[in-house]
């Protein structure tokens, strides 16, 4: 007699709630943080939540089209963290200093 | 088996993905997000995306995240401290974070009442030949932008990564 009734399989839904609450957890991660690289690691979070609904629906369709979307995301995601740490690099050289809220030279 | 694969790591991606939020040492932050993503590449193989699974261990998990820990050691910042202002954001925004997850839930299972059930095997189309056909016909306009795209990507790294020469 197992403890609790576990189904054979998930619905799609589940793949996509979960997708949401990683995607909830990377906006979090983005508006709460106060250094620089962690928010920067929330962005690539966000990206793997979107990831999981484009292979979801790929599924779905039962197409491919979704995983070669999940393949170019993947492209931009290392193009874009190859130039986010070296801007971070740059940053931490000129300032001395990683913190979101002392970096405003852009605030009016 | 194909549901309790699921409730494992997706448990899994979720805890590791709360761990990232909270650390106060970004190390400990890039380490959980390692596990989020190598849960996801289970998932992934569970959706039937043989070519992607790899991939995300590959390129994410691997060549990103050791990006990211290179970075966090050289540049040796510590843990972050806190802010007022910080603290002020975290009480309003998370209630709004819970109402957004509890709209994005309820909209998806409005929108998919009877969504197919993913059984593992089912769809055995995302294996690398697959991937590579479609890759190299239908979408190779797009790949070949990518690659312009890495090359921009290189140079800029460089010039801004390069120490000041006058």
């Amino acid at each position: 007699m197992p403890l609790l009734p576990v189904p054979a399989a998930v619905p799609l839904s589940y793949y996509l709630i979960l997708s949401a609450v990683l995607f909830a957890l990377g906006v979090a991660g983005f508006l709460f943080r106060r250094s620089l690289i962690t928010v920067f690691m929330s962005i690539e979070l966000m990206l793997n939540a979107v990831n999981l609904t484009f292979v979801a629906f790929s599924y779905q369709h039962r197409q491919v089209d979704g995983h070669l979307f999940t393949f170019f995301v993947m492209v931009v995601a290392a193009a874009e963290a190859a130039v986010g740490l070296a801007i971070i690099l740059t940053v931490y050289k000129n300032r001395g200093t990683l913190a979101v809220d002392e970096i405003d030279s852009l605030k009016l | 088996m194909d549901a309790i694969l699921f409730f494992l790591f997706a448990a899994i991606a979720v805890i590791s993905a709360i761990n990232v939020v909270v650390q106060r040492h970004p190390i400990s932050s890039a380490l959980s997000l390692v596990g989020v993503m190598g849960s996801l590449a289970v998932l992934y193989l569970l959706l039937g995306a043989e070519f992607i699974a790899a991939a995300q261990m590959i390129v994410y998990a691997g060549a990103i995240m050791v990006l990211f820990v290179f970075v966090i050691m050289l540049l040796n910042t510590g843990a972050e401290k806190s802010s007022r202002k910080g603290r002020i954001l975290t009480v309003v925004a998370m209630p709004l974070l819970v109402i957004f997850l509890g709209l994005v839930s309820y909209v998806i299972q409005r929108g998919f009442p009877d969504s197919p059930l993913v059984k593992f095997g089912e769809f055995t189309g995302g294996g690398p030949k697959d991937v590579g056909m479609a890759l190299f016909t239908r979408y190779l306009l797009p790949f070949e932008v990518t690659s312009v795209l890495i090359l921009i990507a290189i140079i800029g790294a460089v010039v801004l990564a390069r120490k000041e020469m006058d």
